[in-house]
């Protein structure tokens, strides 16, 4: 797997992109590899407060349930509807039409915290 | 997200073809063993409709020996091992005194002085203890999980795939029933049992040749798109049968009559461990009884979620999961037993909300009979 230079990596799994001053947030591939077969996602609703690190909701498969936490601080300004009626689109393009949520930042500056591509790849080690 | 596996489990002899054919390897009760191949759904699917191939080498095997060997099996299980018949299994408990479970395990009549024990892999040393400290008559008791590798073929195409391998007829051996024969040219112990509600096999073979065979039943069944299986799809699969996994729906503060397994309690058999135990619970009445759900709400109830009756806590959930062959949240939980019949609305809690749900009959699934 080759993952996108232009995301920012938490050790917890998770991505964000930066627009300005909204983060688009998602699991990535190797989180949902861990995961398997995705049969809920659970997201806060827009206007929820988040912090860094703090739960954002969850992601349930087959065989678990698993917690995402927020890699960014903010205020949820929109989340993905589709996941609701097609949560298996997280296995197929996590890092893209998958999103989750996307973040108002209130501190965009904890990007700056997070992994870019290759240090995130080197954490996951070789996948196939 | 899980942890990495840690460098002390013990593996099975097929350990390093999992990993070379790609599985995803997790710590299971102290083993390293493959959860999913190619995706736990399409696993179970497979199973369902055409074959599956499971390693179970971490079960542990005990054979009990000698002119003593049926009174003591017999003295230690709940089924009756005086009622098999040489080449016949049975589903079995071992008890403690106070009714709870030590362990289920598979009984298979060998001969009249041997008889083949097949136990849970975590439980395998404690079992294995227990039998020779209530081993009062003399048998001989060996710890024997070394000798064997055991592997399961199971689903509706089980038969026609191991058939190309196997030197007896396996359409001969009926349901609960074993032979010793050979599997590609190699020792094996056929036994027509299961743990996924499909017709099937499981087999017990040498660890040294266990490679070689897993292999060839791969080749056997490709015409016919078999799949290797891992544990996260065996889970899927027994419980939809409804078929108890010890941790879960039994283990040592519950009795056979709690877990809705009376029929393997033979209360009218020579004495045996945990007997007076159970009939004084039978004479009291038991307090709590093990039931199936399914998910009315959205969400599922997983292992160790608190059930609700009309609000007020009541019972706890044992396992709980998507049914990938009946498209519902399923699950099984112990409730007072005066509640835990079919058609009661309960709520279980998902993360502090509760979402609700509705006992239903049970097994969710049962395969259709053929001949």
């Amino acid at each position: 797997m080759t993952y996108p230079e232009e995301l920012r990596y938490t050790k917890e799994h998770e991505w964000v992109l930066a627009e300005g001053d909204v983060g688009t947030v998602g699991i990535t591939w190797h989180a949902q590899k861990e995961l398997g077969d995705i049969v809920y996602v659970d997201l806060p609703k827009p206007g929820t407060r988040v912090e860094q690190g703090k739960s954002l909701g969850s992601v349930e498969s087959v065989k678990a349930v698993s917690d995402i936490y927020s890699p960014v601080s903010g205020e949820v300004i929109e989340t993905n509807e589709t996941l609701s009626q097609s949560p298996e689109k997280l296995n197929e393009d996590p890092h893209g039409a998958a999103w989750l949520v996307k973040i108002r930042m209130s501190a965009p500056d904890e990007m700056k915290g997070l992994l870019a591509a290759a240090a995130y790849q080197t954490y996951v080690g070789a996948e196939t | 997200m899980p942890q990495a596996v840690s460098v002390s489990l013990k593996r099975t002899p097929l350990y390093a073809l999992h990993v070379s054919m790609g599985a995803k390897m997790v710590d299971f009760g102290g083993w390293e063993m493959p959860v999913q191949y190619s995706g736990l759904v399409e696993e179970h699917h497979a199973v369902r409709k055409a074959v599956g191939l499971f390693d179970v080498s971490h079960m542990g095997e005990i054979e009990i020996r000698g002119p003593e060997a049926e009174r003591l099996v017999d003295y230690v299980s709940t089924n009756a091992a005086s009622r098999l018949r040489t080449g016949q299994a049975q589903y079995s408990g071992l008890l403690y005194e106070h009714g709870g479970f030590v362990d289920d395990i598979l009984v298979h009549k060998v001969a009249d002085e041997n008889f083949f024990l097949c136990v849970n892999a975590s439980n395998q040393e404690k079992d294995f203890e227990h039998i020779r400290d209530a081993n009062h008559v003399d048998a001989e008791v060996q710890f024997a999980s070394d000798s064997y590798a055991q592997i399961a073929v199971q689903g509706p195409l089980a038969l026609r795939t191991l058939q190309k391998l196997a030197s007896v007829d396996l359409s001969a051996i009926a349901y609960y029933w074993f032979k010793d024969g050979a599997v590609s040219a190699a020792p094996a112990r056929m036994a027509r049992t299961g743990y996924t509600g499909e017709d099937g096999f499981e087999i017990y073979v040498e660890p040294a040749e266990s490679p070689r065979i897993w292999n060839e039943i791969l080749e056997a069944g490709r015409e016919f798109g078999i799949k290797p299986c891992g544990l996260g799809a065996r889970n899927t699969l027994r419980l939809e049968a409804k078929m108890a996994l010890y941790g879960h729906e039994i283990h040592a503060s519950i009795t056979p009559l709690e877990a809705d397994l009376a029929w393997m309690v033979k209360l009218d058999k020579s004495e045996f461990i945990g007997r007076a135990a159970l009939v004084k619970q039978k004479e009291q009445g038991v307090r709590r009884k093990l039931v199936g759900f399914e998910m009315r709400g959205r969400g599922i109830g997983r292992d160790g979620y608190e059930v609700r009756l009309d609000g007020v806590p009541a019972g706890w959930v044992t396992s709980g999961s998507p049914a990938p062959t009946l498209n519902k949240n399923i699950g099984l939980c112990y409730l007072p037993a005066s509640e835990a019949r079919p058609g009661r609305k309960i709520e279980v809690m998902v993360r502090n909300q509760p979402v609700e749900a509705e006992t239903v009959a049970t097994p969710f699934y049962k395969r259709a009979k053929t001949a």
